[in-house]
């Protein structure tokens, strides 16, 4: 009998997808603890004693200031060393929506210059100017490179929920380094796997980027939601075409445990 | 110290924001804007040096790859010790620059998320942030037209301003004397009585007035103002709805108690052993699983959504999320439904009534409001309408419901003598004083003035705390009741779960916002996102510690008692005593008169059109058909991950669904769906049949996605003109009289509900009042939700059935509508038929017969098909001839776009044909046609003739363009 693989779902004041996002690993087999920023910040619970970090969707500090920004700061000033420390002993990180605007923010990600302290890309306001709920179409790109996407070759169907989810990085000098070293894990696509306008880039992100890894792989980002996409009747068109087998947000939770359960054991 | 920051876009990238509002101002009729920038501005003040400053600038408030900023130091009064060099400073003229702040006094949750964030940096001594919006404006704009942007656009003056050049940038409130206050009512004469109610905003009549004097004659005394305001509060019209419950006579008889003799009686008639706790709780509660139960409450939210949509409309989703919360021990909010009733978004500027906002700015601004404080709280709105007419200009009516979640053994509540009072969640300001009685009363060209404090600004991150604490509270079982602070603020919350036992409460302990606040405005305050628990002594550190650990605020401020008095204390003197009883049940019955007599309208008289094609597309392109996708993709409808059925279907997830389906627990595939129904221009003709088809059109919705009438719980949301006038009463009347017919013939219960009266406007001694408003809310639950099914139709060579009687009631019809008639043979309900029906769809469906299927309401057979055909894609050949009919129907017209209730459009495989008309034997159903792959939309007459033909693109077209903004 394995060890459990354990999860921490990170939350903090106006997290809100933690629920089901703690569901799609549990489904997935892990043991998911669901932890306040101030249990850590406290010394109560330790991120050490868990091996994968997940930063759920939300709207953390009611994202004042800008979408994800407060949360950042805060883990930046006050866990940073833990921080470091849970990545650089090859355990996994994954941030969705919000989580994936505060791991850009903390700089963690895309992380490919190596500079300390640089945000080198942002997640702007949409170019429609609102919030928006609707089902993107995403390609995978180098999924084998990130530990969450592994074997995953098709076009997979996720919903986007985000006003600030436009991906821009600081310049083309970071875009062309993600490009080459492969950190471009998904892009926004039409039906037929083409880059695709408004409204299949639902938020005008440069280049189509819907997610992004860091250049080990195990620290990925993204703004549509995989944790929305775990049961087939989640799907918007399953009335019409049956219930699926697979549900494609699954394989993102599942690459993830097992990865663990490889790796430590 | 005091340092000015401004936050910029980088010139060169894009800013959506500022686009949209250079479009508002166009819509103002406004051309010369050339361009618009936005800035965000931030006060902090403190013992800061400048390189901390430009470390919080460059590592906190500024995004460096889209935005740059600049600083100041500045002085009190507002003036920079040197010049700030923006971009903008060469527009020279053309520049105009506006700034925006809040008001003093109200809530800026900016402020306390930007302290934090300089406090984590490790940067001590930012003691006070405050937040401004900057509008930089190029382009040749008169004075007039500036302030025209302001006051329409940019600022609401009840909650801001717009900043002075040397303004003084304010400070906290000046602290608060002590000093109790006696209202003289003893010594006032009628005239005097009635003074003193109106200057109070009081809105309590003569006879109530006259009760309280008796009452206190007797004790010999005076009532402070605070037992004034308590006395008015509870018994307002919003907390007591003494319309309702009072006497009414009607047609000879006196009706004791409408609600009791209609609403509630159609509930405990039926009984139904899976309603938990109807009509005694914040919200209804019915049964779901062996686990937990379903809360369900809708609010209303209008007068203040009038004055400031935003605000108020957030407010009123932030109020009603804390019923359910509110409600047994608490439920888990999981579910928004939102209906509105807006003036026609087109509606020409220049004729509106003195004093109104634009429908379009109330609209624009009230589905913000909902979209930002329901997607922050992380609940997903997944269902609702919108009305338009023109009765709402004035009025407009903002819907706002919750559903939630409790276990089985949370669902009662108990306070017990000694329990402490706690207070838990936001802090206490003087937002939203008098909203209970100001909603009492009706709306004036004046009301902006005089009511301003009565707007309340939300924090849905302040609740979201609150609610993710509360709920771990619960589960360890620290509170024995708790109840939500809406309308009448502590005065409401604490008298009402005192009301068996009695309470004290110290009032200052109760933690403000900011100094200056007397013990009355700590008492009536409506400051959001507050709720008060009845906890025993032994928990009380526990419960405590729960809070502290969650950064949310829990204090105590008093203790039940068991002397049935309301005891208010300020610094140790006493400022109210009151007797509970008195305070719950000395309010005089009222007894009024109501009148209802069927009006008459003009009966249209026009030919029989030979192409009804252009009829068809008014109807879907008309304001309350057309695609809402506008709004709902605005809503965050999937969050909590439980969505099944969508607000949106189809091929291209753009069709109109009917009602949503969401699964409260991720590991079951039970489920709930939410509908409902509204129809306001039968109500013209006749408020009974209103009401009829309101409840049949919202069970039609659970039927049409695959539901079954088996438990279906209802909630009433009457709106309603002023019922002292006899007519408008009379209409109330035989609305609840149908809610009572038609819930016991359906054997769907009511398990909640609520009233809104008094939704008049009077300007220039006129007085506008809203039509009447019903709106039927259902919920029901699914056992199986793999078995739901949409709207969309799904296959070439699929049958289509209309399963219903077809009869000519186009009275209140959107026919009419688009043709400017209203015509009087409103749709009726024959609950029998109907019933049975629906039960043998639902075994259909369930039975997988059903591909598709849609409820057949506004534009009749004509739209429903049409919706149905474009959201699949696919084609549709109709024969009217087919049509069932209780009697000869000579009209192509009245047969395709007559709104006969109960009828529901199908699609059924050719191979299910026979199993189908089996199931459905002894109902009305006729085969009218088929799905056709070729995208054309085509109708054929009674004479066999084409009378409609468009391509499914045409009419989509046609109903997707007027919400597209």
């Amino acid at each position: 009998m394995p060890t459990e693989v354990k999860v921490i779902v990170l939350r903090a004041a106006g997290t809100n997808c933690d629920y089901e996002t703690c569901y799609a690993f549990r489904r997935a087999g892990a043991a998911v603890e669901l932890v306040h920023v101030n249990q850590l910040i406290r010394g109560e619970k330790k991120l050490s004693s868990y091996q994968i970090l997940a930063i759920p969707g939300g709207f953390t500090y009611g994202d004042d200031i800008e979408a994800g920004k407060v949360l950042a700061n805060e883990l930046k000033y006050k866990l940073n060393d833990q921080l470091q420390e849970f990545i650089q002993r090859g355990k996994l990180v994954i941030g969705i929506c919000n989580g994936f605007q505060v791991l850009v923010k903390t700089g963690l990600l895309p992380a490919v210059t190596g500079a300390v302290d640089l945000q080198e890309a942002t997640l702007s306001g949409n170019d429609s100017g609102k919030f928006e709920d609707r089902w993107v179409y995403l390609q995978p790109f180098n999924a084998d490179k990130c530990v969450f996407t592994r074997r995953i070759k098709e076009t997979i169907y996720l919903p986007v929920a985000h006003a600030e989810g436009k991906f821009v990085p600081r310049d083309q000098t970071i875009l062309q380094k993600l490009k080459e070293r492969g950190q471009i894990i998904f892009r926004y696509a039409g039906p037929n796997g083409n880059a695709g306008e408004y409204p299949w880039n639902p938020n005008g992100s440069v280049d189509g980027i819907a997610g992004i890894c860091d250049p080990t792989g195990r620290v990925l980002g993204l703004m549509p939601h995989p944790e929305r996409h775990i049961d087939p009747v989640q799907h918007p068109r399953w009335t019409r075409e049956g219930l699926k087998v697979k549900s494609d947000g699954m394989l993102l939770f599942e690459n993830a445990v097992k990865y663990i359960e490889e790796e430590y054991h | 110290m005091l340092w000015r920051v401004e936050i910029s876009t980088k010139s060169g990238i894009p800013n959506a924001s500022a686009g949209g509002i250079k479009k508002d101002i166009e819509d103002l009729g406004i051309r010369g804007v050339k361009e618009l920038r936005l800035t965000q501005v931030y006060f902090i003040e403190g013992t800061l040096s400048e390189p901390q400053i430009v470390r919080i600038c460059e590592k906190l408030l500024c995004d460096s790859i889209t935005q740059e900023y600049a600083y100041r130091r500045e002085t009190r009064e507002g003036r920079g010790e040197s010049r700030l060099e923006t971009r903008e400073s060469d527009w020279g003229a053309d520049l105009h620059t506006i700034e925006v702040a809040y008001n003093p006094g109200v809530m800026d949750p900016v402020e306390e998320s930007t302290k934090k964030g300089i406090r984590d940096m490790g940067i001590r001594g930012a003691e006070s942030v405050k937040t401004a919006r900057k509008y930089l404006i190029r382009g040749e704009l008169s004075p007039q037209q500036i302030d025209t942007i302001c006051e329409k656009l940019l600022l609401n003056k009840l909650i801001q301003h717009r900043v002075k050049e040397g303004e003084k940038i304010s400070l906290p409130s000046a602290a608060y004397d002590f000093r109790l206050l006696y209202v003289d009512i003893l010594d006032a004469d009628q005239p005097g009585l009635e003074r003193i109610s109106r200057q109070r905003q009081l809105f309590l009549n003569l006879t109530e007035m006259l009760a309280i004097k008796d009452d206190f004659a007797r004790l010999g005394r005076n009532p402070t103002d605070v037992e004034l305001e308590t006395l008015a509060q509870t018994w307002s019209e919003h907390c007591v709805h003494k319309t309702f419950r009072g006497l009414i006579e009607f047609q000879g008889e006196v009706i004791d108690n409408l609600m009791k003799s209609t609403i509630f009686r159609a509930t405990e008639e039926l009984n139904k052993p899976w309603c938990i706790s109807v009509f005694k709780d914040n919200a209804g509660i019915i049964s779901f699983d062996q686990d937990y139960s379903i809360c369900f409450k809708v609010e209303t939210h209008n007068h203040p959504s009038a004055l400031e949509p935003y605000g108020g409309a957030g407010t009123g989703i932030g109020g009603v999320i804390r019923d359910p919360l509110g409600t047994g021990l608490g439920a888990k909010p999981i579910l928004n439904t939102d209906i509105f009733c807006f003036g026609p978004p087109d509606y020409p500027h220049e004729k509106l009534p003195k004093g109104v906002l634009h429908p379009k700015r109330i609209m624009k601004g009230v589905v913000g409001g909902v979209r930002d404080y329901g997607n922050r709280m992380g609940i997903p709105t997944a269902n609702g309408s919108i009305f338009f007419d023109e009765g709402y200009l004035a009025n407009p009516l903002v819907y706002c419901g919750n559903v939630g979640l409790i276990p089985n053994w949370a669902c009662q509540k108990r306070v017990n003598p000694d329990d402490f009072i706690v207070v838990v969640g936001g802090r206490t300001g003087r937002d939203g004083i008098h909203g209970a009685t100001f909603s009492s009363g009706e709306l004036t060209e004046e009301s902006e003035e005089i009511s301003g404090g009565a707007v309340q600004i939300g924090n849905p991150i302040m609740e979201k705390k609150m609610v993710d604490t509360l709920l771990q509270a619960r589960d360890a079982k620290l509170y024995s009741a708790i109840t939500d602070c809406g309308a009448g603020g502590l005065s409401s919350a604490v008298g009402e779960m005192g009301a068996e036992t009695g309470a004290t409460v110290d009032l200052e302990k109760v933690p403000l916002k900011y100094s200056g606040l007397g013990y009355t405005e700590i008492w009536i305050s409506e400051a959001q996102e507050r709720m008060v628990l009845s906890v025993p002594q032994k928990n009380l550190s526990q419960l405590l510690e729960v809070f502290t650990r969650e950064d949310v605020e829990a204090t105590v401020i008093g203790q039940f008692t068991s002397d049935k008095r309301l005891r208010l204390k300020y610094q140790g003197h006493t400022v109210a005593d009151l007797d509970m009883e008195f305070l719950h049940h000395g309010l005089p019955r009222t007894k009024k008169k109501a009148t209802w007599e069927k009006p008459s309208f003009p009966e249209p008289s026009f030919p029989d059109p030979e192409d009804l094609t252009p009829y068809l597309e008014k109807i879907l392109s008309s304001w309350n058909v057309c695609s809402k996708e506008w709004v709902i993709r605005q809503y965050d409808h999937e969050v909590q991950g439980g969505s099944v059925l969508k607000p949106l279907v189809g091929v291209s997830a753009d069709g109109p669904g009917d009602a949503c389906i969401v699964r409260p627990r991720l590991s079951s595939y039970r489920g709930i769906i939410v509908s409902n129904g509204i129809n306001p221009r039968y109500g013209l003709i006749d408020p009974y049949w209103m009401a009829a088809s309101a409840i049949d059109e919202a069970l039609r919705q659970i039927i049409a996605v695959g539901g079954n009438l088996n438990q279906v719980g209802l909630l009433d949301n009457f709106c309603w003109g002023n019922p002292e006038k006899p007519e408008n009463l009379g209409a109330l009347v035989r609305a609840a009289q149908a809610c009572y017919q038609m819930a016991t013939a359906y054997e769907t219960p009511f398990i909640s509900g609520k009233d809104s009266l008094n939704n008049e406007y009077s300007t220039g001694g006129r007085t506008i009042s809203i039509p009447p408003t019903l709106l039927i809310s259902a919920v029901a639950v699914i056992e199986d939700v793999k078995k739901a099914i949409s709207m969309d139709v799904k296959e070439p060579g699929d049958l289509l059935y209309v399963v219903g009687t077809t009869r000519d009631e186009m009275g209140g019809s959107h026919y009419y509508l688009v043709r400017g008639w209203i015509g009087n043979q409103v749709p009726k309900v024959d609950p029998s038929q109907g019933k049975q029906l629906m039960e043998n769809l639902s075994q259909a469906t369930e039975f997988g017969l059903v591909r598709a299927c849609h409820d057949c309401s506004e534009g009749g057979i004509g739209v429903a098909c049409a919706e149905m055909a474009f959201a699949g894609d696919l084609g549709m050949e109709i024969e009217l001839k087919s049509v069932p009919t209780d009697g000869p129907i000579e009209r192509n017209d009245t047969l395709l776009f007559s709104e006969s209730n109960s009828r529901f459009i199908v699609e059924v495989p050719l191979e299910y044909q026979d199993k189908f008309e089996q199931i459905m034997s002894g109902c009305p159903i006729g085969q009218i046609g088929k799905i056709t792959n070729i995208k054309e939309f085509k109708v054929y007459g009674l004479e066999g003739n084409v009378v409609l033909s468009a391509d499914i693109k045409e009419l989509k077209q046609a109903w997707q363009s007027p919400l597209r903004w």
